[in-house]
């Protein structure tokens, strides 16, 4: 049974800001559901609320990165970049300033629907010149993610989860790289966030099923190492697929397919995520399967992948479970 | 070398004219530009640079160097034009130009303030330039980027707030442009101020009540801009922009905890009366004939007390 780790995020932040005093814990009214509300209370002088206004704060942001401080920005990710998108290219992106936005409720984790759902978010991030992206997958890569952030020299977007989540990693976050979970040679899995734990619960059941795997999971998605990737690629008979809780334009799909149109990779490429589409207010589990987003989406996109049906049937995932996160986790409110 | 000494050694009055002059110049030779904008704004530009910012010695060549390109990982040399206005210590200024495209009147006030060579009008909106046409924030007297208005206000907030937690003595600055207030952002940054008592931001703006598609009222009426940001939390002085005895009064105004914002109400047309016959387009005054430049030139000419332009040559 994997270890579930409540918070990480709240002890994470207020560890690494009280070792670096130019670090500021910005809020835009959304302080306890970013598990920021105890830094408030507890270090006051070190905390700014700029209210529900984004674009005020993107902009205020980049003055406090003008005079040296490195403003971590405290909102629900759909937040950072969508009303204030003008404000977050001029004054924190084009000047390279060391903001560290924390983006929380990544793509559908949360039940809040379109207008809380960061879907688009890492295609918006990725053409944007200067801005780094790095997103978390379990407990390790929050704990590590602010140290991580802080270590840009410009400004850097992070994908970030908070409540309870598994731990499945044992080392942090080393920026520029990437983590190869399974070393095998028919398709290649390439996940991020959320959908990495899911990507594991398939790998059981699929090499049980006879499939060698070879499985990444990419908390660096800007810059990108093509190079590291396009080993992978190489070592697979099968082909690549891709699964990831965003849309399928423009995130780590993208990402991949243009690894291997930039370097004429000749094998199949299936990306799973959204298509096109936008999302609705659920649960998560019931959001991943309706979306596509789970393990059995990914099984059967292999299955497509290879030509091949395997059998894997819903039963053979829930065996494979590395945990039992879904029935643990609160419900995910506001 | 530019020599400190020289400051206040020529009325404000005096840098306001040559400011319109240079400007003239610019738009007679280049068959148009931002002619309302000096009309407008000079005696405002000339006033903080000559007397009320306190700023340092310049740190950049007198004639501005070539773009460098833009800011990026690997452009390590890259640097914004804030040295115009002197080095980032403490006890100084800054000053945000919020209206970008007012660059080219900021420009003439570097020039009549000795801040910059006259080479560097010359290079104005040439292609491989860094003396752009909306200033960019590598052009002579720029520190951020400000060509969508509304940010400047709220980056001055932010860097205002961080200069008075680590007790720098230096206030910041912001010239402002009247059409900002129809942008939410400005009303965000005012209230951000007040509800952090940030009072060492202040800024002056103009007030000409014209926007690019004509006079503001026709546009998007703004109502009473003093009334509506004190309700939001500023303190606001209202002025007449060609009377500098009125702005140096009006910057002495008490601002505990508050932001002080000095609406300076502008002519339009100052010290160059043929352009009314452009209202109500006034934002760039593009000449429509020879016959219309040649006449704009030999009018401004005599309000501005010089010769015509020899803009044949």
């Amino acid at each position: 049974m994997v270890e579930m780790v409540s918070r990480p995020y709240e002890r994470a932040f207020e560890k690494h800001a009280l070792a670096n005093p130019e670090v500021l814990c910005i809020s835009a009214d959304l302080t306890s559901s970013c598990e920021i509300d105890k830094f408030r209370d507890n270090h006051p002088d070190q905390f700014l609320s700029m209210g529900m206004a984004e674009q005020n704060m993107m902009s205020f942001c980049g003055g406090l990165g003008l005079a040296g401080y490195r403003p971590f920005i405290h909102t629900f990710g759909v937040f950072t970049y969508r009303r204030p998108y003008d404000q977050l290219m001029a004054s924190i992106a084009y000047p390279r300033r060391k903001v560290r936005i924390m983006g929380f409720l990544p793509g559908i984790t949360t039940p809040g629907g379109m207008t809380h759902q960061a879907i688009e978010d890492i295609a918006v991030m990725r053409s944007m010149p200067n801005m780094t992206i790095l997103e978390t997958g379990d407990a390790t890569e929050v704990e590590s993610i602010c140290e991580a952030a802080d270590s840009i020299d410009g400004p850097v977007y992070c994908r970030v989860l908070r409540g309870s989540m598994p731990r499945l990693f044992d080392t942090p976050i080393k920026v520029g790289e990437m983590r190869e979970l399974s070393l095998g040679n028919d398709v290649l899995i390439v996940t991020a966030g959320i959908t990495t734990e899911e990507a594991m619960r398939a790998t059981k059941a699929l090499e049980a099923a006879g499939v060698s795997v070879r499985h990444l999971h990419l908390h660096t998605i800007k810059p990108f190492n093509a190079e590291a990737i396009l080993d992978h690629i190489n070592a697979v008979k099968g082909g690549v697929i891709t699964l990831e809780n965003h849309v399928t334009e423009g995130g780590i799909g993208s990402l991949v397919a243009e690894v291997m149109a930039d370097n004429g990779v000749g094998k199949k490429l299936r990306r799973l995520g959204l298509k096109d589409t936008y999302a609705h207010g659920g649960s998560r589990a019931y959001l991943m399967r309706y979306y596509g987003l789970d393990a059995l989406a990914l099984t059967q996109g292999v299955e497509d992948l290879l030509g091949q049906k395997l059998g894997i049937t819903e039963t053979d995932l829930a065996e494979a479970r590395v945990d039992a996160v879904h029935s643990l986790a609160k419900a995910e409110g506001l | 070398m530019w020599n400190i000494a020289v400051k206040n050694e020529r009325t404000t009055e005096d840098i306001a004219l040559g400011i319109r002059r240079r400007v003239f110049e610019h738009a007679m030779r280049n068959n148009g530009g931002y002619l309302s904008q000096a009309c407008s704004s000079a005696e405002q530009l000339a006033w903080l640079y000559n007397e009320e910012l306190n700023l340092g010695a310049p740190t950049l060549p007198m004639i501005p160097k070539p773009f460098g390109g833009v800011p990026h990982a690997d452009n390590p040399d890259y640097h914004t034009g804030a040295g115009y206005n002197g080095p980032f210590e403490p006890e100084y200024d800054r000053l945000f130009i919020a209206p970008a495209h007012y660059a080219l009147v900021a420009y003439a006030t570097l020039i009549e303030t000795g801040r910059m060579a006259a080479e560097g009008l010359e290079m104005f909106n040439k292609d491989g330039s860094s003396v752009e046409m909306i200033g960019a924030e590598h052009s002579p007297g720029m520190e951020v980027h400000n060509g969508t208005l509304g940010i400047g206000l709220s980056t001055a907030a932010g860097l205002a707030w961080a200069r008075k937690r680590k007790g720098e003595k230096g206030r910041v600055w912001v010239y402002m442009s009247d059409g900002e207030v129809q942008e939410g952002q400005t009303w965000e940054a005012i209230q951000c101020c007040a509800h952090h008592r940030i009072d060492n931001v202040k800024a002056i703006m103009d007030v000409n009540r014209q926007q690019c598609d004509g006079a503001m009222d026709s546009v998007m009426e703004v109502g009473d801009i003093k009334a509506k940001m004190e309700t939001f939390g500023a303190v606001v002085v209202e002025v007449d922009a060609h009377n500098v005895n009125d702005m140096r009064e009006a910057a002495k105004t008490k601002h505990d905890g508050k932001p002080l914002i000095i609406l300076a109400n502008s002519n339009p047309f100052h010290a160059m009366p043929i352009l009314e016959e452009r209202f109500p387009r006034l934002h760039y005054v593009r000449f429509k004939s020879e016959e219309e430049r040649a006449r704009m030139n030999i009018s401004i000419a005599e309000s501005l007390g010089v010769d015509p332009i020899d803009y044949a040559h």
